[in-house]
């Protein structure tokens, strides 16, 4: 946040998310996996919380690259659904750059909600949780880059 | 000539100690923290003080996955106080039949935990902590829905508060009206999402599903609320009833009853109240010179990064009237910094200039 660069509201080109669509999705999902089991292992999420997501389906929607990823989490470790057999419990969809600036805690995701910019859909509360279970990780303070500082 | 210089200095002294009086300190910046990343936000972008509550339902945003236990409060009050800032604690939601133990505990945890002040709506509890814990600085809660000085001067007197939060239904001249009647100090809303504002009373989230602030902690409680897409619109729904219907281009609102499009006589819209934030940057000078303490920003089930925007934007406006108001000008940089994070993207002066009463 006190870093000088700031992610630009954008929306890639309509073709991208035409070619998106075609690619193989499986690659979003096991990133995504990735990275939540990686902030398990962290501990950067509360138990408390985790049990409310058990067995749940999630579906977290790029629109403007066509990515899609399905995930659940089961027996204390998310897991990416290849072949969903049934609507999420939970859906998310916006564009690249909605995504990135709320990773970067750059954008807050009421804001987004307000503005349009971020669709969420499905069990309000487990949304709810979610996200105030992504607001409640504490970041760990990276080392400020030399071109980054002021 | 030592003895000459020093007399002049001290002759100064007295001068300088009355120019501090004449002209109104700045009011504390009071913001939300839901979790602890918000609270250090709040802390680090110049929040003077940062009010949070327990997770339960002693408090008025009993949202899931919101809020402080024990461990996470012990360190933000360690991580404000290392700063020289105050946590205060929101219990401030009214003791239910049967329950009052509960809240009641809630009293003395906070005690415990050493906040600085206990913000209460409830007159029994505000009893309570006065006779167990006479050394607390009690707040009164907006929720205690005081709006006139003989109200607040009451509860001086009869639990010794220190502090009034206004509700956000009294004009300018009304708040100064309270100010210069009452030796407490007193707290207004600066900025955040307005809602129909029957503050400590109202029902209509119980309307729709049964639960309201007063009951559970939460106006309309996410497990009753519904988003649904639709092509070329998005619909709201609060236990079945249908709130609102935006387009892919309107901005959307929290799904409360107040802030519903409805059919009334054949006519549909906003008729309560549209969705809006509050916000006070242009009368920032007025509200020091009436001698309000105290500014409050609403929104503690909002995250660090909206806790950080409006901290570091009221922070720089109030920085700017540190030396006085006569060139205080509005920037249009902080103007769209919290446009941006209002609900419904617009913004209002509310109540404080309304030309009625």
């Amino acid at each position: 946040m006190n870093s000088q660069f700031l992610i630009p509201k954008f929306k890639l080109p309509n073709f991208v998310a035409r070619i998106g669509q075609k690619l193989p999705q499986w690659p979003h999902a096991l990133a995504l996996v990735g990275a939540l089991n990686t902030a398990l292992k962290m501990k950067l999420l509360p138990e408390s919380e985790l049990t409310a997501l058990e067995d749940k389906l999630f579906h977290v929607r790029v629109l403007d690259t066509g990515g899609e990823a399905w995930y659940t989490f089961s027996q204390g470790l998310f897991r990416p659904v290849f072949r969903p057999q049934r609507a999420p419990d939970l859906a998310f969809a916006a564009n690249l750059s909605a995504y990135l600036q709320l990773l970067a805690r750059q954008e807050d995701p009421d804001t987004l909600f307000f503005n349009r910019e971020l669709e969420i859909t499905g069990d309000t509360e487990l949304g709810l949780i979610v996200k105030n279970m992504l607001d409640a990780i504490e970041l760990p303070k990276l080392p400020t880059l030399p071109f980054a500082s002021r | 000539m030592r003895i000459n210089g020093e007399d002049r200095a001290l002759a100064i002294l007295p001068c300088l100690s009355r120019m501090k009086i004449d002209m109104p300190s700045l009011p504390d910046l009071v913001c939300p923290a839901g979790s602890l990343p918000a609270l250090k936000a709040a802390i680090d972008h110049g929040a003077d003080a940062v009010y949070l509550g327990f997770k339960n339902d002693t408090n008025a945003r009993n949202f899931a996955g919101l809020n402080f236990d024990q461990k996470n409060m012990a360190e933000g009050i360690r991580y404000a106080h290392a700063k020289g800032r105050e946590i205060l604690l929101a219990l401030n939601t009214f003791a239910q039949a049967g329950r009052v133990a509960e809240w009641q505990n809630a009293v003395d945890a906070a005690v415990d935990q050493g906040v600085d002040a206990i913000i209460l709506a409830d007159i029994g509890l505000l009893d309570y902590a006065r006779q167990r814990h006479p050394q607390q600085r009690l707040h009164l809660s907006v929720q205690g829905s005081a709006t006139s000085y003989e109200a607040i001067n009451f509860c001086q007197r009869e639990f010794g508060i220190q502090r009034a939060v206004l509700p956000r239904v009294l004009t300018l001249a009304q708040v100064e009206h309270v100010i210069k009647n009452t030796s407490v100090e007193i707290e207004v809303f600066g900025f955040g999402s307005l809602c129909v504002m029957n503050e400590g009373r109202c029902w209509l989230s119980s309307y729709a599903c049964g639960e309201s602030p007063n009951t559970v902690g939460a106006c309309s409680p996410a497990k009753y609320v519904k988003w649904d897409k639709l092509p070329g619109a998005m619909e709201t729904r609060l236990n079945g009833i249908l709130i609102d219907r935006f387009g892919d281009a309107e901005p959307a609102g929290y799904p409360t009853l107040c802030k519903g499009r409805f059919d009334v006589q054949g006519d549909t819209y906003y008729a309560l109240e549209e969705p809006t934030s509050l916000n006070v940057l242009s009368i920032l000078p007025d509200l020091i010179k009436i001698g309000v303490r105290a500014i409050k920003v609403e929104g503690r089930q909002r995250s660090p990064t909206y806790v950080a925007q409006v901290t570091r934007t009221l922070r720089a406006a109030l920085d700017s009237l540190r030396d006085g108001s006569e060139h205080f000008q509005v920037k249009p940089a902080w103007q769209a910094e919290l446009s941006k994070v209002s609900e419904g993207s617009q913004a209002t002066l509310g109540a404080y200039n309304r030309p009625w009463r």
